[in-house]
C-alpha cells in the first residue's frame, strides 16, 4: 500500500480553497513549519527579554524595584523552559524538521498530514497554557528550570498556587504535541523517501532531525510521567515524590516520597534533550559548511554514524546532572565514564567539519560565518563539558556561573548561531527573496562576538565561587568586587546583543517584502529542497513527477564537472548536459 | 537489505539507480504509514509505562528514603473484579483478532460481529475498571490512602486512556461497517485496532502482575 506522500499522483492531496484552510488550519508542511517557527520566535522573544531583565538585576542589583527576589526567581525558571523546549525544540524539530524533511528526502508532505496539523495547535495549546502563567495569581512559577520537588510544589516558592500547575499541565500538553510530530518525522523519513534516496543519501540535516526525533519520542515519555505525577503531588495529595516533610512551621500530609526519582526521570528526558536540540544542529551545519565551502562533507558515513552513537549514548548519562545529589560513587564513576565517551564521536565531528573547511572554496556568507562561528562556541562549550563531566570537577563548580557559561555554550548559543545560519540559508527557498548581506554581516558580528563578551568571564565568575541563581550576591567575603564589575561588563555587552536581533527580525522582515527576487538554487546546493520547480515550492512540492534521486547529497567540485555542483537528482549520464537554474 | 549493509553503503560511489540498494521503493515499503506509525508509538508508550514500572519498583524498595524514616510501602485491597476485567480485556483482544482474521478472508460477517464484539468488551473493561475505583474508594483504599494505590489508580488512568483512545478509531471504523463499507476498506484499520488492543493487553498483563505483587 503506498502513501499518497510518495505517489506522483497529485489529486489525492489535500488542496485548501480558502484562506483559512491555506494558512490557519493548514496541512501543509511548510505551512505548519512556519506557524511552528514564528510561534517558537514570539515565546523565545519572551524569553530574550526575561534574560535581559535578570542580567539588569544581577548588574545592578535593586536597580529595577520591580525585580523583586520572587519575580527573578521566575524570570530564570521561565527563560530557560522557554528557551530549551518551547523554543528550540520547537523551532527545530517543529520548525525546521517540517520544513526540510518532505523537501530533502523528495515526499510531497508528512506522511500524516492531518496529525501534523493538530501537532501544531496542540503545541500553540501548550505555549498558551505557559503564557497563561505569567496572568495567573502569584505569577508563573519560580522554581527553576527542573522544577526539583519538594520546593517546587510546598509554600514560599513562587508561583506555587497557580504557575506550577500551569507549567505542568504545559509540559504535559507539549510532549503530546511533540509525540504526534515526532512520529510524523519518523515514519516520514522511513517512509517517504522519494525514488533513489536511500539512507546513506539523505543530507546530514536529515539524519540530525531523523535521530533527534527518535530520542524525543524515546526522552519526552519521562517528562510526561514526571509532570503528571507532581501535578498529582502537588493537586490531588499523593506522595510519589514528597517525602514526610515540615513546611511553614507544619508537618504536611506528605508521606514517603522520594524527590530523587524526579530528579532521575527529569534527567532520563532532560540530557538528551540537549540532543534533541544539538542533533539537528549538527546536521544542518554540516550542510551549510559543505555548500558554502564548496566541498564534500568529509567522513560522511563517519559524520552519520557518529549522529547515531551520539543518540544512542546521550540514553545513558542524564545522572551526570545530579552529581551532587547524591549517588553511589560506582554510578558516579559509570556516568562520567559515558559522559567522557561521548566526546569522542562529537569531536569526529569537530574534525570533520574542521576538514570540510580545509582547502574549501569558502564564501563568507551569513550562513558560512554563523556555522563557523558555531564550530567555536560548540568547541568551547564541549570543552568545557569535559570539565563537567568529571564527579571531583563538578562538584564545587555545580552550583556557580561555571555551569551557566558551560551549557549557554554549548546548548544556548550553538543551536541560535545554527538556527541563525539556517534561517539565512533557506530564507531565499522558504520567501523567494533575498535578505540584504549588510545588515546579516552585522547581525552576525555583533552576536558572536557578543555571546563571548557574555559567556566567557562567566567562567571566571564561577572559579571564583559566585552562585548562580541567586538575586543578589550581597555582602560575600570570598567573592571581590571585581565580580560585579564582571557582571556589569556581562549585562551591558547582553542588552546589546538582546538589541541586536532587533536588527536580524528588520532584515527578515524588510526583506520579506522589499528584497531582491532570490534565485532558485542561489547557493548552488545540491539537495533536491533547491531542485523544486516553483520557488517558494507549492503546494505538493514537485510538480506532477516526484524527481528521482541519483547521487547523494555532497557533490561538490567533482573534477571533470561542468559546473563546481550536481544536484542529487541529475543522473549520471546528464552531468554533460547539467546547467543552473 | 539488512541495516547494516544499508549504513555502509558508500553512497558517494556509483550515482545512479542501484536495484540492489534500492529496488522499487513501492515493493521496499511493505508496511502502511500507519502500521509503522503505530509501531513507533508502541515504543513511546512502552517508554512510558516502562519508566511508572521502574519508579513504583524504586518506590517499593524504599527509594530515597533517609535512615530516620519508616518505609511507607503498604499492599493494597485487591477486588476480585479485577481478575474479570483482565479476562474481558484478553476477550477483547481475542475478538479482534477474529475480525482482523475475518477481514483478511473477506468475510464481512463474522469481521462485522467481532468488531462489534471488541469494542463492546473493551467499553465492558473500562466499566469494570471504573467499578474497581469505587469500590477501592469505598475500602478507604482511594487515590491519595498510600502510594501504591496511587500507582494503581495512574496506572489504570493512563492504559484506560489508550483505551479510549483505541474506541474512537473503534467508533469510525464501526460507523463506516454499519453504512455498508467492504471489508477492503476497513481492512486496514481492523488490522491496526487489533495490533494496538493486543499491545494494550501486553500493557495491563505486566501492570496487572506489578500491582498483584502488592496486593493484600
Amino acid at each position: 500500500m503506498t502513501s499518497t506522500t510518495i505517489a506522483d499522483d497529485t489529486r489525492v492531496l489535500h488542496h485548501p480553497k480558502t484562506w483559512v484552510g491555506k494558512y490557519v488550519w493548514s496541512q501543509d508542511h511548510k505551512v505548519i513549519a512556519l506557524q511552528y517557527s514564528v510561534t517558537a520566535v514570539a515565546i523565545g522573544l519572551v524569553a530574550l527579554v526575561l534574560s535581559d531583565l535578570m542580567r539588569l538585576q544581577l548588574g545592578f542589583p535593586g536597580a529595577l524595584k520591580f525585580i523583586t527576589p520572587s519575580a527573578y526567581l521566575q524570570f530564570v525558571t521561565m527563560h530557560g523552559m522557554i528557551m530549551v523546549i518551547y523554543l528550540l525544540t520547537a523551532l527545530l524539530l517543529g520548525g525546521f524538521g517540517n520544513y526540510l524533511i518532505p523537501l530533502m528526502i523528495g515526499a510531497r508532505d508528512m506522511v500524516f498530514p492531518f496529525v501534523n496539523m493538530l501537532s501544531y495547535w496542540v503545541y500553540l495549546l501548550a505555549v498558551l497554557v505557559l503564557v497563561a502563567s505569567f496572568f495567573a495569581p502569584g505569577g508563573p512559577t519560580g522554581a527553576g528550570w527542573t522544577l526539583y520537588p519538594p520546593q517546587s510544589i510546598l509554600e514560599g516558592t513562587p508561583g506555587r498556587h497557580w504557575g506550577i500547575i500551569l507549567m505542568l499541565a504545559s509540559l504535559a500538553i507539549f510532549v503530546v504535541a511533540f509525540t504526534m510530530g515526532g512520529l510524523n518525522y519518523v515514519t516520514t523519513v522511513l517512509q517517504a523517501r522519494t525514488r533513489g534516496m536511500t539512507l546513506m543519501r539523505m543530507p546530514c540535516s536529515v539524519w540530525g532531525i531523523f535521530v533527534a526525533a527518535i530520542l524525543g519520542l524515546l526522552a519526552f515519555p519521562a517528562l510526561f510521567v514526571a509532570a503528571v505525577m507532581m501535578m498529582l503531588d502537588r493537586l490531588v495529595g499523593t506522595s510519589f515524590f514528597m517525602p514526610s516533610l515540615v513546611s511553614m512551621g507544619h508537618q504536611t500530609d506528605y508521606n514517603g516520597g522520594s524527590p530523587l526519582l524526579f530528579q532521575h526521570l527529569f534527567w532520563f528526558f532532560g540530557h538528551p534533550e540537549v540532543y534533541i536540540v544539538a542533533l539537528p544542529a549538527f546536521g544542518i551545519v554540516s550542510d551549510l559548511i559543505s555548500t558554502h565551502a564548496r566541498k564534500n562533507i568529509f567522513g560522511y558515513r563517519m559524520m552519520v554514524w557518529a549522529i547515531v552513537v551520539i543518540g544512542v549514548l546521550s540514553l545513558f548519562v542524564w545522572a551526570h546532572h545530579m552529581y551532587v545529589s547524591g549517588m553511589n560513587p560506582y554510578f558516579g564513576f559509570f556516568f562520567a565514564s559515558s559522559t567522557l565517551v561521548i566526546a569522542v564521536p562529537t569531536a569526529i565531528k569537530v574534525y570533520n567539519w574542521l576538514l570540510t573547511l580545509w582547502r574549501g572554496d569558502i564564501h563568507l556568507r551569513a550562513p558560512m560565518l554563523f556555522a563557523i562561528g558555531f564550530i567555536f562556541t560548540f568547541i568551547h562549550g564541549g570543552l568545557t563539558g569535559l570539565f563537567l563531566g568529571n564527579v571531583s570537577v563538578d562538584v564545587p563548580l555545580s552550583d556557580t556561573f561555571f555551569v551557566v557559561g558551560h551549557f549557554h555554550m554549548v546548548m544556548g548559543v550553538s543551536p541560535i548561531l545554527v538556527i541563525f545560519g539556517a534561517i539565512y540559508h533557506w530564507y531565499p527557498k522558504i520567501t523567494g527573496r533575498m535578505w540584504h548581506a549588510g545588515l546579516a554581516h552585522i547581525h552576525f558580528w555583533i552576536t558572536f562576538l557578543g555571546v563571548y563578551a557574555i559567556y566567557l568571564p562567566m567562567h571566571y565568575l564561577g572559579f571564583l565561587g559566585v552562585p548562580r541563581r541567586y538575586y543578589a550576591l550581597g555582602q560575600t567575603a570570598f567573592i571581590p568586587h571585581s565580580a560585579q564589575v564582571a557582571n556589569e561588563f556581562i549585562t551591558v555587552a547582553a542588552l546589546i546583543v538582546g538589541a541586536a536581533q532587533l536588527v536580524f527580525f528588520y532584515n527578515m522582515i524588510w526583506s520579506y517584502f522589499k528584497g531582491p527576487k532570490a534565485d532558485s538554487n542561489p547557493w548552488g546546493a545540491t539537495t533536491l529542497e533547491w531542485q523544486t520547480p516553483q520557488t517558494p515550492p507549492a503546494h505538493g512540492n514537485w510538480g506532477p513527477k516526484l524527481p528521482v534521486v541519483y547521487r547523494w547529497a555532497y557533490d561538490y567540485s567533482v573534477p571533470g564537472a561542468p559546473q563546481d555542483f550536481i544536484p542529487q537528482n541529475v543522473p549520471p549520464d546528464g552531468v554533460a548536459r547539467h546547467h543552473a537554474t | 537489505m539488512g541495516i547494516v549493509r544499508r549504513l555502509t553503503e558508500k553512497p558517494w560511489l556509483a550515482p545512479g539507480l542501484d536495484s540492489s540498494i534500492d529496488p522499487d521503493p513501492d515493493g521496499l515499503r511493505t508496511l502502511p504509514a500507519a502500521a509503522v506509525g503505530l509501531r513507533l508509538y508502541f515504543g513511546v508508550a512502552t517508554i512510558m509505562f516502562m519508566l511508572i514500572a521502574v519508579v513504583m519498583v524504586m518506590r517499593m524498595d524504599g527509594h530515597g528514603l533517609s535512615t530516620d524514616q519508616q518505609p511507607d510501602w503498604k499492599p493494597m485491597f485487591w477486588p476480585p473484579l479485577l481478575w474479570v476485567n483482565t479476562g474481558v480485556l484478553m476477550l477483547s483482544s481475542a475478538a479482534w483478532e477474529w475480525a482482523r482474521a475475518a477481514g483478511r478472508r473477506g468475510q464481512m460477517e463474522s469481521l462485522r460481529a467481532g468488531l462489534v464484539a471488541g469494542g463492546a468488551l473493551a467499553v465492558a473493561f473500562l466499566a469494570g475498571q471504573l467499578t474497581v475505583w469505587r469500590q477501592l474508594e469505598d475500602a478507604g483504599c482511594g487515590l491519595t490512602a498510600t502510594t501504591m494505590s496511587a500507582f494503581f489508580y495512574l496506572i489504570t488512568a493512563l492504559h484506560g486512556l489508550h483505551l479510549l483512545g483505541g474506541l474512537t478509531v473503534w467508533g469510525r471504523t464501526t460507523l463506516k461497517v454499519v453504512a455498508g463499507g467492504e471489508a477492503a476498506e476497513v481492512e486496514q484499520s481492523v488490522d491496526l485496532c487489533a495490533i494496538y488492543w493486543h499491545f494494550l493487553l501486553l500493557v495491563w498483563l505486566v501492570m496487572f502482575s506489578l500491582l498483584l505483587l502488592n496486593r493484600r
